[in-house]
């Protein structure tokens, strides 16, 4: 057990998130498994090579098949994949499902960097802030084409796909930066789109949500500061107004031309063609950029698409700001 | 089983009966047309080869940079390109599979043999227009093409789509010709159930060439489509969906892995029972198992979307049904190495490289089931991982039974003897070459270093190293083999009919074999792998 950790410290980085501990144990029951069904097969194989290699005088022993021996190798090893096959998901499971309280901050992947902005509406380039010990999830897209989000020291990777949300979540328990790689090949400067993750001790928090520098983080600085533009939902909230959206749509439960915003996130919505979905990132983007795809019972498909008119942060603010409605 | 055992070195046979260029391009001669895919795919594979070199040469620092970013991004396309749809798809099917296939069943040609030379020359003509892109600038989207980035990468990607899509026809009617000769030139007494289970495995894999090749066909056709018209199918700018390729894409390429790794399996099933002078144990496992893996083949492909924003329902499915994907391949493994059990072994060059096989393949196999498993596939993904574990598959699985099955029907094919020692040597340069490549590979992986990498951080130097100077080993070897294979068709010893003394059809035949591949009709008597005896 003690090599076993050995091992896994020397060839796997640090357990930077809650989950990392238990990917391990699981990778490590794999790599001992492996060894023990490469001794079975390679040592088995050596041993009869030379046990029964060619003498003069020895003849070989005619010998067809074996219907038990054949049952226990197609039984075992069907057994044993269905144990690591349940393992595997319960990890799974859990490294794909926050808590619903998780801080969140939305992720930009560009060719060939990665962007970041916060609740506050701070924005960041190629270095995000989180807190030590609370659940964080990214909620991500991408402005060009396919990229991954991968930080090893935390075990989670998730494509970063353009036209949709996917996200990421993770606990981090070690305070410090941790490398992030962009892991599908997105063209010429792939390998340089790198990024650091700082997670911060919770005194370091506070001073970098009042918009403090860090002491100790390089020149990390604080992004581009609050007063800007107001927070993410103040943004989106100007740019519904920008874009003419509260020509149709308001934010108090009236209704207008188009469904009120009020409510509206995390609501089951019921559709014309008798469905129905939940309103999450993706319902909304899809609403925003093809409006006829999932018309709300009710309405008309009278709604413009808004395809190529809002960028990646707008809409990012645009969800906050519906979000924030209630 | 009693075969003539006649010594005809001297008569006229495949390579002698006609002369001059011209007879080779007109041929409808199966084994010529075997040997002609051969040249032709062992020529790739020294240009896939040139590109992998290169490669690990570029990766031998982090910031050494000998190639700029964008020519380490073609160099990595175009060896990936070539080795999956130039070298590893048709190399066993194409190249061993035709020269051997009707001769192991009795027959005297493949059902089609006009068709069977059209299949090379849309081969050729695939390969052409692919390459043919290198002149243009060349192309950098890695040999998947992932949308959007492969519609904005520029035309070249084209040029190297609508070749992979020509040669993909290759593909699908060798497969028809293969499935039509197994069902109706079989020789008489030549039963199902006496088939070799090389035939075996080479049906399997033409029922994934004729059902799956299509597919791909229609999703390069649909992004050559989507680049020329910008029609919206996969680029979300234009309205369509960029996960929706990669279903597409990998509802072709998850079951090409078995175009590619099953024919190997068959020769590994050959080869065994031969040089331990014993049946091949649980002939009917391995023969069925070969099908199961087909199925399952077409059930498994998103196993490759699992971080891609595929549903957690999608996910777990495809995690539990490619775990069952390990169940009949254990089962080959295990008769394998139950075959040797009370042998009498010799090992001679082909049975080297199955050993080679067990070994590299079992390291890829178990490898596999890390990747089966969905958490340990979400941070394993698309890091070197990958890389490794396809490489002890595609290499360790296919290219060592390709070279098994080369020195097995070397003899056959040229009758010439190849010589054993410089055999030794070459097999020990690349396995051990090929170890010491890529197993550090793995740890790089685990450690997290993403694949397609350009540059790298300082801290996986060393293992990269490593690896680079295993590839030069892996190189040498194979350039080694070539050259005593070179050697041996100048001046080697006369091959005997049947210098391994195996019982299969294949070797009544004289070395080489006449046009018609027996001097009397063959009727099958018995198994094919009735061994009860030491070679003497």
């Amino acid at each position: 057990m003690i090599f076993s950790e050995a091992l896994a410290a020397d060839s796997l980085p640090i357990q930077g998130s809650e989950i990392a501990a238990r990917w391990d144990h699981l990778y490590l029951f794999l790599f001992w498994l492996s060894v023990f069904f490469f001794v079975l097969v390679v040592g088995g194989m050596i041993y009869f090579a030379i046990k029964f290699r060619h003498q003069k005088k020895h003849q070989p022993t005619y010998i067809t098949h074996n219907h038990l021996l054949e049952l226990i190798w197609s039984v075992i090893p069907t057994i044993i994949l269905m144990v690591i096959f349940v393992w595997g998901y319960s990890v799974y499971h859990a490294m794909i499902t926050p808590p619903d309280d998780a801080y969140e901050v939305r992720v930009i992947g560009k060719q060939w960097f990665w962007q970041f902005q916060y609740d506050d509406g701070r924005m960041t380039v190629d270095k995000v802030f989180v807190p030590v010990n609370k659940p964080v999830k990214f909620i991500m897209s991408s402005e060009d084409v396919v990229h991954s989000f991968f930080v090893p020291n935390f075990r989670v990777k998730q494509d970063v796909v353009p036209g949709m949300y996917t996200s990421v979540w993770f606990e981090a328990t070690v305070p410090g930066r941790h490398q992030i790689y962009c892991a599908e090949y997105c063209g010429t400067r792939h390998s340089l789109m790198l990024a650091d993750l700082y997670v911060l001790e919770p005194e370091q928090w506070i001073a970098w949500k009042a918009g403090k520098k860090l002491t100790g983080i390089s020149e990390a600085g604080g992004g581009n500061p609050p007063s800007s533009g107001g927070d993410l939902v103040d943004q989106g909230r100007k740019v519904t107004t920008v874009k003419g959206c509260v020509a149709c749509h308001s934010d108090d439960g009236s209704p207008k031309v188009g469904p009120t915003y009020k409510g509206l996130f995390g609501a089951k919505v019921e559709l014309t063609n008798g469905s129905t979905v939940i309103a999450d990132e993706n319902y909304i983007r899809e609403s925003i950029e093809n409006p006829q795809a999932k018309i709300v019972k009710g309405f008309g498909p009278v709604m413009p698409s808004f395809k190529g008119l809002i960028n990646e942060e707008e809409m990012n603010a645009v969800i906050a700001y519906i979000k924030s409605v209630k | 089983m009693s075969s003539t055992h006649a010594q005809s070195g001297t008569g006229t046979n495949y390579l002698n009966c006609t002369k001059g260029m011209s007879s080779w391009l007109h041929t409808l001669d199966h084994k010529r047309i075997g040997i002609m895919y051969l040249f032709t795919v062992l020529s790739f594979f020294l240009l896939g080869g040139f590109f992998a070199l290169l490669i690990r040469w570029h990766l031998f620092s982090p910031d050494h940079h000998l190639l700029s970013a964008g020519n380490y991004n073609k160099a990595f396309t175009y060896h990936g390109a070539i080795m999956v749809f130039l070298v590893i798809i048709p190399a066993i099917p194409a190249a061993m599979g035709n020269f051997v296939l009707p001769m192991m069943i009795g027959a005297k040609d493949v059902a089609f043999p006009r068709l069977n030379l059209f299949s090379y020359y849309i081969f050729v003509l695939g390969a052409i227009i692919a390459l043919c892109s290198l002149f243009f600038g060349g192309a950098d989207t890695g040999w998947t093409f992932y949308t959007p980035y492969s519609i904005h990468a520029g035309t070249t990607v084209i040029f190297v789509v609508l070749g992979a899509f020509v040669a993909g026809f290759s593909s699908i009617l060798t497969g028809l010709n293969f499935i039509v000769t197994l069902h109706k030139l079989r020789a008489p007494g030549m039963t199902w159930s006496r088939l070799p289970l090389f035939c075996w495995a080479l049906y399997a894999t033409s029922i994934i060439q004729v059902l799956a090749t299509p597919v791909l066909a229609i999703t390069l056709l649909l992004l050559i489509f989507e680049q020329v018209f910008k029609i919206g199918i996969f680029d979300p700018k234009l309205g369509g969906d960029a996960v929706l390729f990669q279903h597409f894409f990998w509802f072709y390429s998850h079951p090409a892995v078995y175009i590619m790794i099953l024919p190997s399996m068959g020769i590994i099933s050959e080869v065994i029972p031969v040089f331990t002078r014993k049946p091949i144990f649980g002939y009917k496992a391995i023969a069925y198992s070969s099908f199961g893996i087909a199925l399952i083949a077409f059930i498994v492909w998103g196993h490759h979307l699992f971080v891609s924003g595929q549903s957690e329902m999608a996910n777990f499915v495809f995690s539990l049904l490619t775990m069952f994907v390990a169940v009949p391949t254990g089962i080959k493994v295990f008769s394998w190495v139950a075959t040797m059990y009370k042998g009498s072994i010799r090992f001679n060059a082909p049975f080297l490289y199955a050993l080679g096989f067990l070994e590299l393949f079992t390291i890829g196999g178990m490898t596999g089931v890390f990747l089966a498993t969905l958490a340990i596939d979400v941070h394993l993904t698309d890091t070197y991982f990958v890389i490794a574990h396809f490489h002890y598959v595609m290499v360790g699985g296919t290219l060592m039974g390709l070279m098994a099955g080369l020195h097995y029907w070397f003899p056959k094919m040229s009758g010439k003897m190849y010589c054993e020692t410089s055999a030794l040597i070459s097999f020990v340069l690349i396995i051990t070459g090929f170890n010491v490549t890529f197993f550090p590979q793995f740890i790089l992986g685990a450690q997290g270093m993403p694949r397609r990498y350009w540059s790298y951080l300082p801290e996986f130097t060393l293992l990269n190293q490593i690896s680079t100077v295993g590839s030069w080993f892996l190189g040498a070897g194979f350039l080694f083999s070539a050259y005593y294979f070179i050697q041996a068709l100048r001046k080697g010893e006369q091959a005997p009919d049947n210098p391994w003394d195996s019982k299969s059809l294949e070797w009544w035949s004289p070395s080489p074999p006449p046009v018609e591949n027996f001097l009397k009709d063959p009727v099958v008597t018995t198994w094919t792998y009735e061994y009860r005896s030491a070679k003497v």
